[in-house]
């Protein structure tokens, strides 16, 4: 439904009734084929806002390339009809379907559902109202997100890096950090957008490599915020080795050069010394917040907003709002990035299904079995049907000559033209011509299958036929509307695919899907915070979880922890947890357990438990690894060797225990990233700082005249978390920066009493200080992974931690499929995130355990028997570890089941004994051939003449 | 009998989850390039082998152009990997043959480089008309 509107909500959990609010589109969604002839003859031009203003589009127009769905607009404030009175109407003269409908209305909708989940998102600050960054004077000041528009491809300036004022490519750019985010000085925010060092830094790797000179990065910035998943050693990368200059520094001034186009930036460097240095583009990197709408929008449906306006959540329940029934993720739940995004998304979608297991597919509907007509012994009859898409074909390419030309080709035995292939009367014909003419293939030449094959084969399963006995030549997207002014060139491609699809359709046999059943049970390893919240969220799905840990109780590090960052109590939470996890019907614990060995794929696994001298051979359809991490135990800074030098857990159990340690104390210090981000753990342990920040602070709250020192390199204290940062420095807490190549030094005297020194950087000369307490933010590691990543299948990144599918899109699946991963075992991360994780992945698992069965086959790859050789080439290729090697038979197999069909291991078999169905070597080789048939025939004939 | 222009023949192998979406994106967004090319749609551009690539040649292809998805974002995962592994390969083992360099390209098109696609084959058409027809075409073909 777009685009629409959510104006009112009432009703209860499991049973809400939204009001919706649905706006005319003036094109009719059914009838629109996405031609874009709408938006090519529409006569008024307006701002494109997808191009942040810096191209236009047509008043009929596509939001952006690929939205979703792809069906065009009418902008009712910009159109000449709705603005004149009547007049214009050209798209409604020019649309071949007759989708135009300048009489919709709007509509009011009411809409019952059980659950109700937001993902509002953000809006990007808007610098023009703090006047110090002159954006709205300075035509070369513009904003991350419009300088992402100008480096894109399909952006305003095809993706040519130029500048606003003149379309000059820059040499010089700079990035100003912490824009709109980190202040509060100018009516802008208190807290950390998150996201926006990293994306200052790819933005400044990228115009580098788009440069044609060397480009002269510059990044300017308080604290550098690369806390993610692989981050640092990107940072590090563009610093050592892409050249990109990053100055610690806070921006003073943004001015105009007089008499050019450049820009001056005066700022103070970190040692107090005021600077000036000209620049010829500005990026300001802008933070997010909550737009107003999104905050009336909350209002509506009653849900409470934190005082930074996003929506007001707990650590321990990070998806859930204040209103029972209604969820949430991405950034309106707080700043944050796409992977942190999508596990919040998985997250919300697993708390609300958890909270309606009971009606889960009562309203899905059952599609109907089409009886298959058995060809395996028919001669090839294949059917061509060659589109007009009204006039997106025809007005190019000479369909009636590509039909008559391709009833001349072998092996086709009917042709016909339609006016839009997809169209409902066409489907029932098509189906009509397979049974007259008892075809027994079917080629169309009509627009791309990436949008159109599903239908199509739809259609052909309904008139009998297998599915893969289809093809579809792209005479459309890749033929009329590419080459508009050379008909003859068109139609002559067309022809040759058309002649290429026939052969390969040729050629394709049936191919065979199956259904493997599927063990409605889960397995969880790692019975922490992350395990249990995992195992919950399954069990409250209704499926068994085995939760197996390895140490006699379960919580783990969560039990070491005092408070989260908001001050909320984790022991209250984690003993609450526990109970949950182990009254739970559905879930079987086993403690003092290991993984001995693992057997199988998805859907059909069987993990064998050892616990306490017992085997159990435990079957299950999906598991998710949550074996947590351990803190690192360093070898500096007289740790273990002076009983006054803690790791931060053991300062929280200090602070549990009321140890006279640390109430009694005068001065405390704390010293961060020990063992993390040195070159031999090139990552940041993400949780240190706002540990650390956390406890100075209550070490403020026993003694406010409590001397407190941080020794830190970057303050991390990313997100909302921020705010106690801010706190700690207003309540006295002192933080004094220091260089990895200028470490704090740690001496003790005779009589135990230390000495903490450190090279003040303001002032670049040593301060000593004599703690009575010295905390260790050391960084989070993690041991003996290595045997449950081996039974499983699944990587590990260079630093030891599970490596998932894809770093953005797919953070809690493995390539290999129905095997998950949560909480630390996957990277640091507090406990918040940590719980949205694992209800990410048991969302993710409970798919898997919802099927009544897998499909398998289809496009897969499969070996020849009778020609493999085994010589194992294919086997390491498989992306998806889905092809083993028969020891027995000294033969590959690949498992019909893990295989995605890319086609990896075929190309690599040096017999091409395995092979891609549906894209054969035999038919890759034809299209190869048919593609260049014409010039063969030319050279015989030039041979023998 | 008037000599034919020499119209070059190229051919393209595009992953279906990025160049072939990319390409057509070129066509939603109504960029033109030349009609020189015919396209062979593969799931992957891990699923082209250098024989097949070979096998256009033989034929008498004056170019051949692998589309890939960029590093990172193959549909596949590593797919591309073992696309540039492969065509590094045969690029080399082409030019050591003595087969004119530059015949055989490889490029990453994503699904929303429409503008980039079209580019690219603008200039790959134009290079390969310049560098005229392949050798392998006008060697007379043994009887
Ligand atoms: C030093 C440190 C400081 C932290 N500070 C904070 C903080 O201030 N604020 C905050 O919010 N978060 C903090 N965290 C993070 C927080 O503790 C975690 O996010 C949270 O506890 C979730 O952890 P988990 O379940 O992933 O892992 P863990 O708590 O480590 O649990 C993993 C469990 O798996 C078990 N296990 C391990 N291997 C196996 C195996 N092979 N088979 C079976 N079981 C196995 C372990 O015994 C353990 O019980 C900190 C973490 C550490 C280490
Ligand atoms: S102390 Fe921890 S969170 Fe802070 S920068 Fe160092 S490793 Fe990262
Ligand atoms: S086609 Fe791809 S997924 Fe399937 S077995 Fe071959 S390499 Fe693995
Ligand atoms: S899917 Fe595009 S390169 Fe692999």
């Amino acid at each position: 439904m777009a685009p629409a509107q959510v104006v009112g909500i009432s009703g209860e959990p499991g049973n809400f009734s939204v009001k919706v609010h649905q706006a005319a589109r003036y094109i009719d969604m059914e009838k629109c084929i996405s031609c874009g002839l709408c938006a090519e003859k529409c006569p008024k031009k307006v701002s494109d806002e997808y191009n942040m203003g810096l191209a236009k589009r047509k008043s009929a127009y596509l939001s952006y390339p690929q939205a979703v769905p792809p069906k065009y607009a009418i902008d009712k404030d910009s159109c000449i009809y709705f603005k004149k009175g009547g007049k214009c109407k050209a798209c409604e003269k020019f649309c071949p379907t007759g989708a135009v409908d300048f009489d919709q209305k709007d509509v009011d909708r009411d809409i019952n559902v059980g659950a109700v989940i937001l993902a509002a998102g953000f809006q990007p600050y808007d610098p023009s109202r703090y006047g110090a960054y002159n954006y709205t004077k300075l035509a070369n000041v513009i904003t991350g997100m419009e300088f992402e528009r100008i480096l894109a491809a399909a952006g305003p300036f095809s993706g040519h890096m130029v500048r606003p004022s003149d379309h000059k490519e820059p040499t010089k750019i700079a990035w100003l950090q912490c824009v709109g985010s980190r202040d509060v000085n100018h009516c802008d925010h208190s807290y950390c957008s998150a996201v926006c060092c990293m994306y200052a830094i790819k933005e400044a790797i990228i115009a580098k490599e788009h440069s044609k000179v060397p480009l002269d990065a510059a990044i300017f910035f308080m604290d550098m915020r690369t806390h993610g998943k692989e981050f640092e050693k990107y940072y590090w990368r563009a610093r050592d080795e892409q050249g990109v200059r990053f100055i610690r520094s806070r921006v003073h001034t943004i001015d105009a050069v007089p008499g050019s186009d450049d820009v001056n930036i005066r700022y103070l460097d970190e040692h107090g010394n005021l600077k000036d240095e000209i620049f010829e583009l500005v990026i300001l990197s802008v933070g997010m917040e909550v737009a107003p709408e999104v905050m009336a929008l909350a209002q509506t449906l009653g849900v409470a907003l934190n005082s930074d306006q996003f929506a007001e959540t707990s650590s321990f329940t990070p998806v859930s709002t204040s209103r029972p029934g209604v969820f949430v993720c991405g950034a309106f739940q707080g700043p944050k990035d796409i992977p942190q995004s999508v596990m919040e998304a998985s997250a919300a979608a697993s708390a609300a299904s958890e909270m309606l297991s009971e009606a889960r597919y009562s309203l899905a509907k059952k599609k109907p079995k089409f009886a298959e007509r058995d060809v395996a012994a028919e001669e090839p009859r294949v059917g061509v049907f060659v589109c007009s898409c009204g006039v997106n074909i025809a007005s190019v390419v000479d369909v009636e000559a590509v039909r008559d030309y391709a009833l001349t080709l072998p092996n086709v035995a009917f042709v016909e033209n339609s006016l839009f292939a997809c169209s409902q009367d066409t489907q029932g014909l098509i189906k009509e011509r397979i049974k007259e003419h008892n075809l027994n293939r079917v080629v169309v030449a009509s627009c791309t299958p990436r949008t159109h094959e599903p239908t199509f084969q739809e259609t052909i399963t309904e008139a009998g036929l297998n599915k893969y006995l289809f093809q579809m030549a792209n005479i459309r997207d890749q033929g009329s509307w590419v080459h508009q002014n050379e008909p003859e060139a068109a139609t002559h491609r067309a022809k040759d695919q058309v002649r290429m699809a026939v052969a390969t359709v040729a050629l394709q046999p049936p191919l065979q899907e199956f259904d493997l059943p599927v063990t409605k049970a889960g397995l969880v390893i790692g019975g922490g915070v992350a395990g249990m919240e995992a195992a919950l969220g399954l069990a409250n799905q209704g499926y068994d979880v085995a939760l197996v840990e390895k140490k006699d109780f379960l919580g783990g590090h969560a039990r070491k922890l005092n408070h989260t960052w908001n001050g909320e109590a984790v022991q209250p939470y984690v003993d609450d947890l526990v109970a949950r996890v182990t009254s739970h019907p559905k879930v079987q614990v086993y403690l003092n357990a290991d993984i001995t060995n693992v057997t199988g794929f998805v859907g059909n696994f069987v993990s064998t438990i050892v616990s306490e001298g017992r085997e159990t051979e435990v079957p299950h359809g999906a598991a998710i690894i949550a074996i947590g991490g351990h803190s690192y135990k360093p070898k500096e800074y007289l740790y273990k060797e002076n009983p006054r030098v803690l790791l931060s857990l053991e300062m929280d159990q200090a602070l549990r225990e009321k140890n006279p340690l640390v109430t009694g104390a005068n001065s405390a210090v704390f010293i961060q990233c020990v063992g993390s981000r040195e070159p031999e753990r090139p990552y940041c342990s993400r949780v240190c700082c706002t540990h650390s920040v956390e406890n100075a602070l209550r070490l403020k709250e026993i003694n406010p005249d409590m001397d407190v020192y941080v020794l830190y390199r970057d303050l991390r204290t990313y997100g909302l978390r921020e705010n106690i940062y801010k706190e700690a420095r207003e309540k006295g807490v002192i933080f004094i920066r220091y260089e990895l190549e200028n470490k704090p030094k740690v001496t003790q005297a005779a009589d135990g009493s230390l000495t903490v020194t450190v090279i003040d950087h303001i002032l670049g000369i040593p301060v000593h200080l004599n703690p009575d307490v010295l905390t260790l933010a050391s960084a989070i590691i993690v041991k003996e992974q290595e045997k449950l990543a081996q039974l499983f299948k699944v990587p590990l990144t260079n630093d030891g931690f599970f490596l998932e599918a894809h770093m953005k899109l797919r953070p809690v699946d493995f390539a290999t499929d129905g095997v998950f991963v949560a909480g630390l075992a996957h990277y640091p991360k507090p406990m918040d995130e940590a719980i949205a994780q694992a209800k990410a992945a048991a969302a993710r698992a409970a798919l898997v355990l919802a099927l009544d069965v897998i499909r398998a086959g289809g496009v897969v790859a499969h070996v020849d028997p009778e020609t493999c050789s085994g010589c194992q080439a294919c086997v390491g290729v498989c992306p998806f570890g889905a092809i083993s090697f028969k020891e027995d038979e000294k033969l590959a197999e690949v498992n019909q089941a893990l295989c995605k069909g890319c086609g990896t291991c075929a190309a690599n078999c040096p017999s091409e004994c395995i092979t891609l169905f549906g894209f054969s070597h035999k038919q890759l080789y034809t299209q190869v051939d048919e593609a260049l048939a014409e010039l063969e025939a030319e050279m015989e004939e030039a041979a023998g003449a | 009998m008037a000599e034919k222009e020499y119209e070059a023949k190229i051919i393209g192998f595009f992953c279906n989850w990025c160049t072939y979406a990319g390409a057509d994106l070129a066509g939603v967004s109504r960029l033109q390039y030349p009609a020189n090319i015919r396209v062979i749609r593969v799931m992957c551009s891990g699923t082209v082998s250098p024989h097949h690539v070979l096998r256009a040649f033989q034929k008498g292809a004056d170019g051949v152009l692998i589309g890939g998805c960029h590093i990172g974002d193959c549909h596949y995962l590593k797919g591309n990997y073992m696309t540039i592994k492969r065509m590094t390969f045969l690029q080399d083992l082409l030019k050591f043959t003595g087969f004119e360099d530059g015949r055989l390209h490889l490029e990453w098109i994503s699904a929303a480089e429409g503008p980039k696609f079209a580019q690219v084959i603008r200039e790959f058409t134009e290079k390969i008309k310049k560098m005229g027809p392949s050798r392998l075409k006008i060697a007379p073909k043994a009887a």
